[in-house]
């Protein structure tokens, strides 16, 4: 299905996550947070970046491994994307919704 | 003469004990398991003993009963493994050279990671049973417990046996029902995954079941504390359950001794090749059953499937042929879902568990992800099945080690994603 950010059509499935990571940039993600209802400080573009270079090195995501990255511990990761923080942020990086496993 | 060491002697750890005894020529090589414990449990069955349903005596048995002669059992625990020197350190400070080294040591709970979990109310009002003691404790409990809020929690995952916590909460119901009591207990069943189970076809079925038995769920729950003093649980998010009587899986990990010998993930499990067994610690280690990071369920009919392959993976290291790239991740669980009838899951990497009859196509007896008196009966059966047949590594009829597309009502194949 395609869905439109920032101006640009891109492919999503139909709980939203883009199908294509090469269709992601900057601007789509920062439209697609906004429609979260989420406004991206440098921290969150922090995040973003990890789990972007996690996906690419295919490491599977917990929250857990999000509380021990160094980057954010698990209070403020649920501050910053609140309501299924890992589920939101993953939408945001434009990488498919983690399954935590079996 | 050249030595194998297998680390556990749990479910994994036996199996492997046997079958390489049967391949390996007496001659050349030494066959050696060290295992700390004295008894082999039957962890299966630690879901039925809270209910009464099997006696402790059923489940526990001496762990030298099944390992085979010619093979050398310490009884000690392990503390390092020095993958540069080849070499193992048990507690008693003896060294075990080995030219081929299998880690089996499973995994076991970690409530110690959940904020509050231990305290003066753990074994109290918060129970696990994934544990023979945990199990026999909430046992007593039960038999005099007057009624009350029920949570029946799963920490984070992964967990072995994913679906026990699900199975506990099915039985609970059936429990009360039989005490005429169930009006009195509040089921509600709550868990870090967005659903009842971790496939999405599975779920849906099970999801149902939850509601006719009437069991509340509340999905997406990442604990951060148990507040005991007010008989809470706390997620990330701010969200909270009330319990008066909490039975959790608390966070399932490795042994430390993966940790302290330096190549465990996060969880201490131990990287490993997901289609050959093979460690990504070093070509001479081999890892199996719980205690290795593959993305296949933890649970012992898995390691049954991986023993197989990793018998056969083992001769072909000797050899010094290609390993065989064959574990499909196979899994295949009875679920209890209460009053006498259970449901049978078959699945693997890339299959969801789905419809149809195993293990012959069109006939069964089993069902697959119907529930059935029959499959109820069959894990019954399974107790007996583990300790005669799966631990000493007999050949089961008609069960493969990789899963069969046959009689199963299959969509078009899709790698599902972990
Ligand atoms: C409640 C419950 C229900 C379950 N139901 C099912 C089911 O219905 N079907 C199913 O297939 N599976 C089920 N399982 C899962 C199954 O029991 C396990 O997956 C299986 O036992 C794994 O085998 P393993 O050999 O990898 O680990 P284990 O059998 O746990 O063995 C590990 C062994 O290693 C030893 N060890 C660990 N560390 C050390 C050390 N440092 N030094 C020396 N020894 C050490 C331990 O003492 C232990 O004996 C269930 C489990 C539980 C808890």
């Amino acid at each position: 299905m395609e869905q439109v950010f920032a101006g640009v059509s891109v492919q999503v499935n139909d709980e939203g996550y883009l199908t294509d990571f090469s269709q992601w940039t900057r601007e789509v993600g920062e439209d697609m947070a906004q429609k979260e209802g989420i406004t991206m400080t440098d921290k969150h573009w922090e995040v973003i970046n990890y789990l972007q270079e996690q996906e690419r090195n295919e490491v599977p995501l917990t929250i857990r491994k999000i509380g021990k990255s160094g980057v954010v511990n698990i209070k403020e990761f649920y501050a910053l994307f609140p309501n299924g923080p890992l589920k939101v942020s993953s939408k945001i990086a434009g990488i498919p919704k983690p399954v935590s496993c079996i | 003469m050249k030595q194998l060491l297998i680390l556990g002697a749990g479910t994994s750890g036996t199996m492997m004990s046997n079958h390489l005894r049967k391949t390996l020529p007496k001659k050349d090589w030494q066959i050696t398991v060290v295992d700390h414990q004295e008894n082999h449990y039957y962890q299966p069955g630690f879901l039925f003993l809270p209910f009464d349903i099997y006696k402790t005596s059923q489940l526990k048995k001496s762990i030298k009963k099944f390992i085979p002669k010619g093979v050398n059992l310490i009884q000690e625990k392990v503390e390092l493994i020095d993958k540069d020197q080849d070499q193992v350190s048990l507690k008693n400070g003896e060294k075990l050279k080995y030219d081929i080294l299998i880690i089996a040591t499973g995994t076991d709970i970690a409530p110690r990671e959940i904020e509050g979990m231990l305290g003066d109310h753990w074994q109290k009002s918060v129970f696990d049973f994934y544990t023979f003691d945990g199990a026999r404790n909430l046992r007593n409990k039960l038999r005099k417990w007057d009624g009350g809020k029920l949570v029946v929690h799963i920490s984070e995952m992964p967990i072995k046996c994913p679906v026990a916590p699900l199975e506990f909460a099915f039985l609970a119901d059936s429990y009360f029902k039989n005490k005429k009591m169930r009006d009195k207990v509040d089921i509600t069943f709550v868990t870090p995954v967005s659903g009842a189970f971790t496939k999405p076809k599975a779920s849906k079925e099970l999801n149902y079941l939850l509601e006719q038995k009437n069991i509340k769920i509340v999905p997406d729950f990442n604990i951060e504390k148990v507040d005991a003093d007010n008989n809470k649980i706390v997620d990330y998010g701010g969200m909270e359950v009330e319990y008066d009587l909490l039975v959790t899986v608390p966070t399932n990990m490795g042994d430390d001794v993966i940790e302290r010998s330096g190549f465990g993930d996060e969880l201490n499990f131990v990287p490993t090749d997901k289609a050959t067994l093979q460690t990504k610690v070093k070509d001479n280690i081999f890892a199996i059953g719980d205690a290795t990071n593959i993305p296949a369920s933890k649970a012992g009919s898995v390691a049954h499937f991986e023993a197989e392959i990793l018998t056969e993976n083992i001769q072909r290291y000797i050899n010094g042929q290609e390993l065989k790239q064959e574990f499909d991740g196979h899994a295949n669980c009875f679920v209890e879902t209460g009053d006498g009838k259970a449901i049978l899951i078959d699945f693997n990497y890339t299959h969801e568990p789905t419809t149809g009859h195993y293990p012959f196509p069109n006939f069964g007896p089993l069902s697959l992800l119907k529930e059935s008196h029959m499959n109820h009966l069959g894990k019954l059966a399974f107790r007996w099945i583990y300790w005669n047949m799966l631990i000493t590594g007999k050949h089961i009829p008609f069960v493969s080690a990789t899963m069969d597309t046959d009689g199963k009502d299959l969509e078009p194949e899709q790698e599902i994603t972990h």
